[in-house]
């Protein structure tokens, strides 16, 4: 579970902590995938672990397209930028609940069988369920793609500078717009997996997203703004705090855990586990 | 009588690198003293071990008879340091009169007497015109000389400028030397950090200079400029053999 | 120069008391109980907005956990009224003051988080406050508390045949906000938070103690929202952690201040006078198909509003060159 936080959080990271931008509407872009998944099950009966590419990159489109239309004029207020960012995304997550809502009604939807659900498997005795466990597998794989990404290619590279000194990075020739977009596009594309992996064991219904941009939002500051890093360590943190504490608090408490984890650190490391900025 | 600055053996290490090393100067009530120096010579540390922005590794810090070493900035503000940024660190969503107004509630707790003295302290600084418009849209120049008043506001008995005429035009630098003299003529004691001498020399009573975080020389401007030391901490060595 | 500044102090002062008077007369003409619920609303919205905006406004804290100190208001009033009899209005202050302590003892550990480190911790800590309530058994837990009636009277503050006694206290919590805030504004304690808000080392180098302001700013913020927690419970007659302390209400007290204009004295009131109309009259009006029209003409708006206006509606009023100057 934990490392599927991970996953949800560092496309989180990535648009938060890279480009310095707060979006409230990150749990939407998990609702619409798990919805995207849904459909192309229910109506090609593609199964979600097949689909999650499609998926993934159907996001990425739609992530870069709201960067473009929205967020980028966001970014761009004279005042108060940081209240603008909020409740643009604010407003943003709002309509995409309300669209989800009128499109696909407030019906609480599953997908009834697929390759993974409800499965286990027994690894030298011990038994996990099969969606975890890819999940899992799928999170770790995209996670090393993305570090590798960020400190080992030119694009990744101009992600961070672009956020350090957008001027600067005009005067080499890059556009602003076109790697922010395509950081959105590649933060969204990574919920979109992990939105696509969630749909085979988790209920889709309009509101699904508010419950996990929280704990994402947690797990990043957990980790550490600016860090790729810090957000899957973070994701890992919090996936065992949420084990620990249900083994000792009701399950209706499990949060207060991580939430008390996360107060924790930035009280001793205001800056989070491994944050720069 | 107790001079009212004075710092006793400071010294500031950050990690490795010392910035200051044993660094004893004193201030004298009514003088205009210059803290110069090359880059990197450990002006701005000790600016703001002065101003209470951080306490020294070693040492201490004597205002006005009363050890201030561990003493926060606000409290120092309120027994009479007042101070400038070399980075101007104006109020900028508020009007200029408002800024100091901040200042002046240091000592008037009654606001029409904040806003009065504020008033009084623009006037002195020749700011009273800009009075009402926002910090964020006066010019450089402008924006120093808010810093200062700002800072006299808080009626200072030692008035801590950092790097307040770098980066002026002559003529704003002039008004600058002026008002820097106007303020001593007010009774209050002056300690400025310059990094170009040519500024200072004319205008302070007596000059320190800081060389790689020690007390190189200090005494009368005149002697410093022809000091060989001096010379060459500004210069290079090659300079000053040559010399 | 300084009669300018008087004389626009007196202005708004005389403006509010207009404002305050027709609002008073308003349920003389508007009989519709729809209607008037909106009003209460309006009002209880714009008291509540105006001291958010005191600690993230003025003094620049920006906190989306006030949901916390709104519940706290509410369950504090409740709980002394429901198991020990203490009438409301001893609840409603012992509401403000329980809020104002929490405030400033969270104060201690949160005032040294900045940014985005600081606004993740407020919304995690009115989400542990919520928690708490859920599987807080003698509270109610998630059923919540019904507040029974007894009797309709303004001692016992519940009135069953009609809401104007609530139309009433919301616009005087209403005034009490925005009285307090213009009282602040030209006060020490305002400049000190917008001192400390645009530039907490200045500040200090000026005698001001950043950490004491905060700690002001946010002990008011958090009673004055409590007072307006107690209210609303007594208003809605029942309260559920959800209810009363769910992120929504983070949202809700912020965004009249932020779209009306965040940091102002008029800010909140007109935002509130905008929003929560429109947020009601959609929801009136789109919101019965349950098919979410409400939720996209609404996040709509808000997106539109942000982006067009990034300091808020107020600055379509003023001047360009006098923006800020009364902040």
């Amino acid at each position: 579970m934990g490392l599927l936080y991970g996953l949800i959080a560092v496309g989180l990271a990535l648009i938060f902590g890279l480009m310095d931008v707060t979006n409230f509407a990150h749990g939407e872009f998990l609702m619409i995938a798990m919805y995207l998944s849904f459909f192309l099950f229910a109506f090609f009966a593609i199964d979600p672990l097949l689909s999650a590419p499609l998926v993934a990159a159907a996001l990425f489109v739609f992530g870069a397209v709201i960067y473009l239309l929205i967020v980028r004029f966001a970014m761009r207020a004279k005042a108060n930028a940081g209240m603008v960012q909020i409740f643009t995304t604010f407003g943003l997550a709002i309509v995409m609940r309300g669209l989800a809502q009128f499109f696909f009604t407030p019906d609480y939807r599953s997908i009834p069988q697929s390759w993974l659900g409800g499965k286990t498997i027994s690894i030298a005795g011990i038994f996990l369920p099969e969606p975890q466990l890819v999940g899992a597998l799928v999170s770790m794989a995209a996670f090393a793609g993305l570090y590798l990404f960020i400190h080992r290619t030119d694009f990744g590279r101009a992600i961070e500078a672009t956020r350090e000194d957008p001027g600067a990075v005009a005067l080499v020739g890059i556009d602003k717009n076109r790697v922010f977009a395509f950081g959105w596009g590649l933060g969204a594309a990574l919920v979109g997996l992990a939105g696509a992996i969630m749909a085979s064991f988790f209920y889709i219904y309009p509101d699904v997203g508010a419950s996990f941009a929280l704990i994402a939002y947690v797990t990043v500051a957990l980790g550490g703004f600016g860090s790729v890093f810090g957000a899957f360590a973070g994701g890992i943190v919090v996936g065992l705090v949420e084990a620990t504490t249900a083994l000792v608090l009701p399950p209706s408490l499990k949060s207060v855990g991580i939430y008390a984890v996360y107060l924790l650190v930035v009280f001793i490391r205001p800056r989070g586990l491994f944050g720069s900025i | 009588m107790t001079p009212l600055l004075e710092t006793r053996g400071v010294w500031q290490r950050f990690g490795g690198l010392v910035a200051n090393s044993d660094v004893s100067i004193s201030v004298g009530r009514g003088e205009i003293v210059g803290l110069i120096g090359p880059n990197g010579a450990g002006k701005s540390t000790l600016f703001n071990l002065i101003a209470g922005v951080l306490p020294p590794t070693q040492g201490s810090i004597w205002f006005d008879g009363e050890d201030v070493t561990r003493m926060p900035a606000a409290e120092r503000c309120q027994r009479g340091v007042g101070r400038t940024f070399q980075v101007v660190k104006s109020f900028e969503t508020m009007t200029v009169i408002d800024n100091v107004i901040v200042g002046a509630l240091v000592r008037n707790t009654v606001m029409r007497e904040a806003r009065r003295k504020a008033r009084e302290v623009l006037e002195f600084t020749g700011l009273a015109a800009r009075a009402d418009v926002l910090a964020s849209d006066l010019v450089p120049a402008e924006k120093r000389r808010l810093e200062v008043a700002r800072a006299l506001a808080t009626e200072p008995k030692l008035l801590l400028l950092d790097e307040v005429l770098t980066g002026l035009t002559s003529t704003e630098a002039q008004t600058g030397v002026a008002l820097v003299r106007k303020v001593r003529d007010a009774g209050i004691t002056v300690l400025m950090v310059e990094h170009v001498m040519e500024i200072v020399m004319p205008l302070v009573d007596r000059a320190i200079v800081l060389d790689l975080g020690k007390v190189l020389v200090e005494g009368k401007p005149a002697d410093i400029v022809r000091d060989p030391k001096v010379i060459s901490a500004y210069l290079g060595d090659r300079h000053a053999v040559g010399a | 120069m300084d009669k300018d500044f008087a004389a626009r102090r007196r202005r708004d002062l005389i403006i509010a008391a207009v404002l305050a008077a027709i609002a008073a007369l308003t349920p003389l003409f508007v009989k519709d109980v729809v209607v008037q619920n909106i009003l209460i609303l309006t009002l209880m919205y714009a008291g509540l907005s105006q001291s958010w905006n005191i600690l993230s406004g003025y003094c620049g804290q920006i906190s989306l956990g006030h949901a916390l100190y709104f519940g706290l208001g509410a369950y504090t009033t409740e709980l002394l009224f429901t198991k020990f009899g203490v009438l409301p209005w001893f609840g409603m202050l012992a509401g403000g003051v329980v809020s104002a302590l929490i405030a400033m003892g969270l104060g201690y550990p949160f005032f040294r988080l900045r940014g985005h480190y600081f606004v993740i911790a407020t919304i995690v800590i009115a989400e542990i406050g919520l928690l708490l309530f859920h599987n807080w058994e003698w509270a109610g837990a998630a059923m919540g508390i019904t507040i029974p009636i007894r009797g309709d009277s303004w001692l016992k503050f519940q009135f069953l045949r009609t809401k104007l006694p609530y139309f009433y206290f919301a616009l005087v919590l209403c005034c009490l906000a925005w009285f307090v805030t213009w009282w602040l504004e030209d006060s020490k304690w305002g400049f000190w938070w917008r001192a400390v808000k645009d530039n907490p080392e200045a500040a200090e180098s000026l005698g001001v103690v950043v950490f004491n302001s905060k700690m002001g700013a946010a002990a008011v913020s958090a009673f004055l929202v409590a007072v307006g927690g107690s209210f609303y419970a007594q208003f809605v007659s029942y309260i559920d952690p959800e209810s009363v302390m769910g992120f929504q209400f983070s949202l809700l007290m912020a965004l009249p201040a932020v779209l009306g204009g965040i940091g102002t004295l008029w800010g909140p009131v007109l935002g509130a006078a905008i929003l929560i109309p429109l947020t009601e009259l959609t929801r009136f009006k789109f919101g019965g198909s349950g098919r979410g029209v409400d939720l996209i003409v609404y996040g709509t708006l808000i997106v539109l509003i942000s982006l067009a206006l990034p300091r808020g509606l107020l600055s379509l009023f003023s001047r360009p060159k006098k923006t800020g100057a009364a902040r």
